[in-house]
């Protein structure tokens, strides 16, 4: 499964940005991203891949390569 | 236009009731959450669908968390969404605290408030998808004033208070309104229970001069649920100027 095309998908849909402009160096900040809209993705990314992400973990992640690196250590 | 979805907790009868009634007339579908008293919650539904609203009766305890879960859940799968939800199934357990069990306490503040955190979760949601959205938690003056022998009941309804003003700041920017209603003295099964020279007294502290009718809130309800697109995170006490 090429899990930076799925995340890069749900990014698109749940933030409402163009393609172009999720990169692994994105930060989600820059995609204007508010907490609400992280929570959301992050709880769109448990249903998808079957896991739990604690919320230690999602303080940590700043930007798209940290879900695709985190992801990709743990599905 | 497309029909509004309500969900109602504690609608089989008293205020819950009452509210469903009031929405109904609105032409809005009205999920029905009982927990004891299922031929009422039946004819309430039928009360409902007579009025042109179309109802679904659910038994559950919003105490529960998974219960409150699937009472959201039974709504979105019959009719796709939840608009609005009333916050309304409450008990009492009065008793002085030196008197008043530890049961006492966990009974009313799970039923009372942390129900409306189970089914505030669960909704919120769905109507973060959807974009917006009204949950109305049906709190009490109690909760403003306290009242000797309802520590629990006055806990659970001050806390209610404190969550919805939380909630409320949470989820503004996706347009989902959250407010609370503090009811006073309403003429219910509820409050028929306190002893008679009680009522009395309290009359004479209510400038209106008489007890509130569910009707007096269930207008309320109507309004925070249908109008009112510019308050949020407030308290509205109907109370015939009890508490003034």
């Amino acid at each position: 499964m090429d899990i930076f095309a799925k995340v890069k998908e749900m990014i698109v849909e749940q933030l409402g940005v163009e393609e172009e402009e999720v990169k692994k160096e994105t930060a989600f900040k820059d995609l204007n991203a508010d907490s609400l809209d992280i929570v959301e993705l992050v709880m769109a990314m448990e249903e998808e891949f079957d896991l739990e992400i604690s919320d230690e973990q999602v303080e940590k992640i700043k930007t798209v390569g940290d879900v695709i690196q985190y992801l990709e250590a743990n599905v | 236009m497309m029909s509004k979805t309500c969900i109602i907790t504690g609608a089989s009868r008293g205020i819950g009731r009452e509210i469903a009634l009031t929405l109904a007339d609105q032409g809005m579908n009205i999920v029905i959450n009982y927990l004891g008293s299922q031929a009422r919650a039946e004819e309430t539904a039928a009360e409902v669908e007579s009025r042109g609203g179309q109802a679904l009766v659910v038994r559950g305890d919003v105490a529960d968390f998974g219960e409150s879960e699937k009472l959201i859940k039974a709504c979105i799968d019959k009719f796709n969404r939840v608009d609005i939800l009333i916050n309304n199934a409450g008990i009492t357990r009065d008793s002085l605290i030196m008197r008043m069990k530890e049961e006492d306490w966990d009974k009313v503040i799970s039923t009372n408030l942390k129900g409306v955190f189970n089914c505030s979760r669960a909704a919120v949601r769905f109507m973060i998808k959807q974009k917006g959205g009204r949950i109305i938690n049906i709190a009490s003056v109690v909760g403003l004033t306290g009242n000797p022998g309802q520590a629990n009941y006055a806990a659970a309804k001050a806390g209610i208070i404190g969550f919805t003003k939380a909630l409320a700041k949470e989820v503004a920017s996706r347009g989902i309104l959250v407010n609370a209603v503090a009811p006073g003295y309403i003429q219910t099964e509820m409050t028929e229970a306190l002893p008679v020279e009680s009522k009395e007294k309290i009359l004479k502290h209510i400038p209106l001069g008489r007890l509130g009718q569910p009707a007096d809130i269930a207008e309320m309800v109507k309004f925070l649920s249908m109008e009112a697109s510019y308050i949020t995170g407030q308290v509205m006490v109907v109370d015939g100027g009890l508490t003034m």
